[in-house]
């Protein structure tokens, strides 16, 4: 340990409150600029919102653990909502072994099978949308995963609606105890369900992604159990987090008519188009780890077994790691942003979040002449997902 | 120390990094155009696919687990000198050595 202790600034802001939510900007960088750690009075928690200690803090599993909780509450204090994720709420070596199916089942070889498919669709559903006054959201960011995803999963037709409501659910519940996770948990029977349900291996259709995941328990790779806790992974993480990916995709692209125009005239440019509005919106805002030792970060030392959050919007926006950090640009080299994480929990699906964003920007690209946004957006609020509720575009 | 990267249409770039980076970070960092490294080194893609240069394979070593199959998808041919640009980390027997980038990464 260092002698000279950083003093360590504080803040009083809290990060999981509506007004924070309507612009987190300016108190992203207000907790940037006060220093590399900052104590977040109200939770009695650390915080980094610099690139650097986010990605340091991601990359240091040994230090920085999951296996107490991604979110606020202390899994060794408290008893969690549901059973532990397998891959998000654990540690190597054990997370390993678990990631290592998601990763073979969502893999480029996967995404290869997957690829026709999904951009046939897109197309499909984007030049059905041209001329037309619709909600960006439901209309296309929700409408175009939910047509494609839950039936390579291998999902039933029934029910379907539980999909994003448990997604909301689950990251509102990495939160604190406010109204908005008390809320989620109030309605949330019949979705928890409706889920556990439906990772079954009865239940999801032959040869599906789903039934993969499955099929790695037959060899012994994992067991039956945790091959149906798996499952559930792609459920709570495979549907909400692209619908907002998307959704953010169309909120710039419609903000930025210049980069719409560049689109336009290049649609090789959609993956990055859509890696780039990842950056910029970060549809996942915060994440958690918990410190297993003693330990020191950027010279302020932390002691065992407290709480970190980590701000990855606000890294991916810190002016140390990004020239024009607020400008939406999709030719930016992206590489290094933090949307997807960073490590060893670094998002498993990553690859069809990108290939649905992709397979719908270049539909646009080739189909549209402009996107207008012709009605006030309206903000849905989640203790951990950025998003809106509401998109009213017009697409020519 | 040093990597130099020679791109499939012959441009030469001369790169100073430091011990424990990763080529692919080293490339993206000094905006090497013919590295994407999408997946940000989480073994997830084949876009910082590279051929190290004859006189440096030994150096360098073998592929390390799973990167066989992750290039098995990659863009561009895959030689006996293909790595993932972000599975090499830079350690002091590796200075100087020669990177050749292949024509595609997507």
């Amino acid at each position: 340990m260092s002698l000279d202790i950083a003093s360590l600034p504080s803040s009083d802001l809290d990060p999981f409150s509506i007004d924070f939510f309507d612009n987190p900007f300016p108190d992203h960088e207000r907790l940037r600029e006060a220093g590399p750690v900052v104590w977040l009075e109200r939770y009695g928690i650390y915080a980094v919102a610099r690139h650097a200690e986010v990605h340091q803090v991601l990359n240091d599993w040994g230090t920085f653990c999951s296996s107490r909780g991604v979110g606020l509450q202390d899994f060794s204090r408290e008893k969690p909502w549901r059973q532990p994720s397998l891959v998000l709420e654990t540690d190597p070596p054990e997370h390993d072994r678990a990631r290592k199916v998601l990763a073979r089942v969502l893999s480029p070889v996967t995404m290869r099978e997957l690829r026709d498919g999904f951009a046939a669709a897109a197309d499909a559903m984007v030049a059905g949308l041209i001329g037309r006054k619709l909600d960006g959201i439901a209309d296309l960011a929700e409408a175009f995963p939910l047509s494609v995803f839950p039936d390579r999963i291998g999902l039933t037709q029934d029910g379907r609606e539980h999909l994003l409501p448990y997604a909301g659910l689950a990251f509102n519940a990495f939160g604190p105890d406010n109204a908005l996770r008390r809320e989620a948990m109030a309605r949330a029977a019949p979705h928890i369900a409706w889920v556990t349900e439906q990772c079954r291996r009865e239940n999801l259709s032959p040869d599906s992604i789903g039934a993969r995941i499955h099929a790695a328990a037959d060899s012994g790779e994992v067991t039956a159990d945790e091959a149906t806790l798996l499952v559930r992974s792609l459920l709570t993480a495979g549907i909400d987090t692209t619908v907002n990916g998307i959704g953010a995709a169309l909120y710039c692209l419609a903000r930025f008519p210049d980069q719409f125009a560049a689109l336009r005239a290049d649609p090789k440019l959609a993956r990055n188009a859509f890696e780039e509005a990842v950056r910029f919106e970060s549809p996942v805002q915060t994440f958690f780890r918990t410190t297993t030792r003693e330990t020191e970060l950027s010279g302020v030392p932390l002691p065992e077994g407290t709480k970190v959050l980590m701000f990855l919007a606000s890294a991916n926006r810190d002016p140390r790691r990004w020239d024009r950090a607020d400008a939406y640009d999709i030719t930016r080299k992206t590489s290094g942003h933090v949307g997807f994480g960073s490590g060893v929990h670094m998002c498993v699906g990553q690859l069809v979040a990108r290939l649905e964003g992709e397979v719908v920007l270049e539909a646009l690209a080739r189909h549209a002449t402009g996107i207008e946004i012709a009605g006030m957006p309206v903000r849905s609020y989640n203790n951990t997902l950025r998003g809106l509720k509401a998109l009213p575009l017009h697409i020519r | 120390m040093k990597i130099t990267f020679i791109a499939a249409d012959g441009t030469v770039t001369p790169v100073e990094v430091t011990a424990g980076e990763s080529i692919m970070r080293a490339a993206v960092q000094n905006d090497v155009d013919g590295v994407i490294g999408e997946c940000g080194g989480s073994m997830m893609c084949a876009t910082c696919h590279c051929y190290v240069d004859d006189a440096w394979t030994d150096a360098v070593g073998p592929q390390e687990d799973g990167e066989s199959d992750l290039l098995d998808c990659a863009a561009s041919e895959v030689r006996a000198s293909s790595r993932l640009s972000c599975q090499i980390k830079m350690r002091p027997e590796l200075d100087g050595v020669v990177i050749h980038l292949p024509e595609s990464q997507l």
